[in-house]
């Protein structure tokens, strides 16, 4: 590899802090972060409670946590030991609330032009007149923020916060309650503006499938604290830890123990502790007879009302449908196979199979649908 | 009926709701942002004059007020005559026995505003400053005009703290309830009741415009 005499370090946000936060209902506890964010989209995931937001604050300077270091490049955001915060008016980071907090007596424009006035005002105007089409906001540029639909407000918020072109972007969870198609078109319009500046932006959600739209790294949290960080499919698709397989919508955890390893199979056998059942799951290096959880998702599990042949899926179990449940575009089933399963199913499958409770079942596990998590 | 005694109550009323409006603004801003642990000493201070009798406070005023007293010291060394019994002694009375009447509505609409917005706009880049003329202060209409309205209408109703302080000279300090109550003194009662009931119409007519105004200000930008 060739190395130049001087190497070009991108902008990284390097976070070392601790504040002790109170979340509603649960008893205060410890957001304690070492983290380095890198340009491009870094999603913080985690339930809520877990500080996410707080994390956010502390960044954008509206909290001061109580010790540690946080530093932009190689800017100074803020430092404990030397008593030293930087105001947040003079960070440059652009933050987008899950409230939103759009101006309700000022226009989409006067909006959108609020964080420019220390510009000239032909500057100000050229500006405010590149972002509004760029957003497919330019035709409400009169409106006020009560006569926007959700994902007018959400465009006019991101758009508010980009116009003044921050070198860090904090967004929190900016668009829930968004449908499907929506949010994809509103991530594609973020996407496009940050090829061109490739600063960091902290995305903070709890939907997977907004994960999977933007993510190119996850930082778990939980509790306050960074549980795991990588790529979204290795932190998010195989947790190793029971937290964040609940967070990340694993429905199916069952406790369990190691029987055997059979490193020849690449697999080894779990033993369900409710039931007498024993499944594959993928070669780990957790030791015969300790015990585990084993995390599946319902939406990865099979369900057959014949005995299943000749399939590559290694677990098959036998058992009963016991209830069915529709839920949104989907079913919930539960089914009784020793241990209790929740299956994820469609609506057409649950027809064309015709489904009721109470009929005979066989579940069919892929091995690598099995994810071992440690207590 | 006496005009005189009537245009000088509005006149008084008029100048202490001016005076109260910039003196609360900032002091009603303070007590509604500020994480100071004794700041429930500076509140019980502002609402001192709704629970102590007018008597009381325009005792003290007097006292303040007179040759001897600090304000009425350095108003003599300023302008060569004391406060009490003058227009200029009444306003500052006034002021401080409105003071609340100004003060609580708006730390009310203050403290009910919501805090990501002015949050938002610091982050936007917006001093203190700004984020108050730009944000808070557009967004409390409603609490503003409560403000003005409450002290105007208390101090055009007041008695007790006018007569200690300013006595009753005509056309300077014979404010519109000490007038009422010289014609009922008098057994005029006639004359009392024209300049009452005028009193009650005009303040009616006041509260009602504002109010009705009030009413639309509340919230101009809800989805129609």
């Amino acid at each position: 590899m060739v190395t130049l005499g001087r190497e070009v370090t991108p902008p990284m946000l390097f976070v070392d802090i601790r504040k002790q936060f109170r979340a509603a209902g649960s008893p205060p506890f410890l957001l304690d972060v070492k983290e380095m964010f890198a340009p491009g989209f870094t999603v913080l995931f985690g339930p809520s409670g877990a500080g996410k937001s707080t994390l956010l604050d502390c960044i954008s300077g509206l909290l001061r946590p109580d010790d540690g270091l946080i530093k932009f490049d190689d800017e100074c955001f803020f430092d404990a030991a030397r008593r030293f915060s930087r105001p947040p008016q003079l960070r440059r980071t652009a933050y987008v609330f899950q409230s939103l907090a759009l101006f309700p007596h000022l226009s989409v424009k006067e909006n959108v032009a609020y964080g420019l006035s220390a510009l000239p005002s032909a500057e100000r105007q050229e500006r405010v007149e590149r972002i509004l089409p760029a957003f497919h906001i330019a035709a409400l540029r009169r409106r006020k923020p009560g006569e926007l639909s959700g994902g007018e407000k959400q465009r006019v918020a991101l758009a508010r916060s980009l116009v003044t072109q921050p070198q860090l972007l904090l967004l929190d969870e900016p668009l829930t309650g968004l449908d499907a198609a929506l949010r994809q078109a509103i991530l594609q319009d973020l996407r496009a503006w940050n090829a061109a500046g490739r600063i960091p932006i902290l995305y903070v959600t709890h939907n997977r499938e907004e994960v999977d739209a933007v993510g190119e790294r996850v930082v778990a949290l939980i509790n306050g604290r960074v549980q795991e960080s990588g790529a979204p499919r290795a932190v998010l698709d195989a947790p190793r830890s029971i937290a964040l397989a609940q967070a990340a919508g694993f429905e199916n955890l069952l406790f369990a123990h190691v029987v055997e390893h059979r490193p020849a199979d690449g697999v080894m056998r779990v033993a369900l502790a409710s039931a007498s059942c024993e499944l594959e799951i993928p070669l780990g290096t957790v030791p015969p007879r300790a015990a585990v959880q084993v995390a599946i998702r319902a939406g990865d599990i099979l369900l057959a009302t014949e005995a299943p042949r000749a399939l590559s899926a290694r677990n098959i179990l036998p058992g009963t449908l016991e209830t069915l449940e529709p839920r949104g575009s989907l079913v919930v089933a539960q089914v009784n196979a020793g241990a209790r399963f929740i299956v994820h199913l469609t609506p057409g499958a649950v027809r064309s199979l015709q489904l009721v409770p109470g009929l005979r079942v066989w579940l069919v596990l892929k091995t690598h649908s099995c994810h071992v998590v440690l207590p | 009926m006496n005009l005189d005694a009537l245009l000088l109550s509005f006149r008084l009323a008029a100048v202490v709701s001016a005076i109260l409006l910039v003196l609360a603004l900032p002091l009603a801003y303070w007590l509604a942002f500020t994480h100071w642990r004794g700041k429930f000493l500076l509140e019980s201070v502002v609402a001192l004059p709704l629970v102590l009798p007018p008597t009381v406070l325009g005792f003290y005023a007097l006292i303040a007020l007179g040759p001897r007293g600090p304000l009425g010291r350095l108003w003599q060394f300023l302008f060569g005559h004391t406060l009490a019994f003058t227009f200029a002694g009444l306003v500052i009375a006034s002021v401080v026995y409105s003071l609340p009447f100004a003060v609580q509505p708006l730390i009310t609409t203050f403290e009910s505003l919501d805090r990501r917005l002015l949050e938002a706009s610091s982050i936007l880049g917006a001093s203190r400053t700004r984020t108050f003329f730009r944000i808070i202060v557009p967004l409390s209409w409603s609490g503003l005009i409560t403000a003005v309205v409450l002290s105007f209408a208390h101090t055009l109703g007041e008695f007790g703290v006018v007569l200690m302080v300013g006595g009753n000279l005509p056309g300077i300090t014979r404010t519109v309830s000490i007038d009422i109550y010289d014609r009922v003194q008098a057994l005029d009662f006639a004359a009392a009741n024209r300049t009452a009931f005028l009193l009650l119409f005009i303040s009616f007519i006041v509260l009602a415009v504002v109010y009705g105004m009030n009413r639309r200000v509340w919230s101009p930008w809800a989805a129609k």
